[in-house]
């Protein structure tokens, strides 16, 4: 947890991370800053699917529809500052000659979506028979 | 590194460049998403505001892109990503969230 605590204190004090180990080679810093581009687009493709549920699907129960939304939204949100907090780590890494980082997140994330596509299957075959 | 450095002048930082125009344009579908909802919301002070909001987290977040896609045209060999405008670019994704969020109900 206090490697969770000095990686957010390195989000607003990002001079800091210059003061660490030695510059690495500007494509791997591209590379990682590339990964970043990629997690904040299944950020925005989340938050987008969380907004196309909540207008698209208008048949739907109320709270179905919320709950969805919700699912989505909150995934969004957690995918977009995890992808900070992984780039900084990253970047730390590299500039010390540490290994990279390793991450449960992107398992936990396969999930969720698993679960809520799995709910999207169910309320599409047997949400409309309920109403 | 010097030797790598040369053989490979321009693809890396072209490649970066491309990838934040691919997530621009993410960012723009969903701004367009969240113009929609509002637009259904109807034209209340509440359907106003977020529109506004809204805006503002689109215009943050090409701002970001564009202050960094020039950033790094100019500088050779290209500076790293400052930790300001990562947290910008996610910021301004979570502020769309919050607004999907804040609509919802």
């Amino acid at each position: 947890m206090s490697g969770f605590v000095r990686g957010l204190r390195l989000w607003f004090a990002p001079e800091r991370i210059r003061e660490e180990g030695d510059t690495p080679d500007y494509r791997f810093s591209l590379a990682n800053e590339r990964t970043f581009l990629a997690w904040i687009r299944t950020a925005l493709a989340l938050i987008g699917g969380g907004f196309a549920v909540d207008q698209f699907l208008p048949e739907l129960a109320w709270g179905v529809r919320a709950g969805l939304a919700l699912g989505l939204l909150a995934a969004g949100v957690l995918c977009a500052l995890r992808a900070v907090n992984h780039w900084v780590r990253c970047e730390r890494a590299m500039r010390r000659g540490e290994d990279l980082p390793v991450s449960h997140f992107p398992a936990l994330l396969s999930l969720v979506v698993a679960v809520v596509a799995v709910a999207m299957v169910v309320v599409v075959l047997f949400g409309w028979e309920g109403r | 590194m010097t030797t790598a450095a040369g053989r490979d002048p321009g693809l890396q930082p072209e490649r970066t460049r491309l990838a934040w125009r691919r997530t621009t344009l993410s960012c723009t579908v969903v701004a367009l998403l969240a113009f929609r909802q509002s637009l259904h919301a109807g034209a209340t002070a509440a359907g106003v505001v977020a529109v506004a909001l809204s805006l503002l987290a689109w215009l943050g977040f090409l701002g970001v892109a564009h202050r960094r896609v020039t950033g790094m045209g100019s500088a050779r060999p290209p500076a790293a990503l400052s930790p300001r405008l990562a947290l910008t670019a996610a910021a301004c994704t979570v502020a769309l969230a919050v607004f999907a969020v804040a609509t919802l109900f």
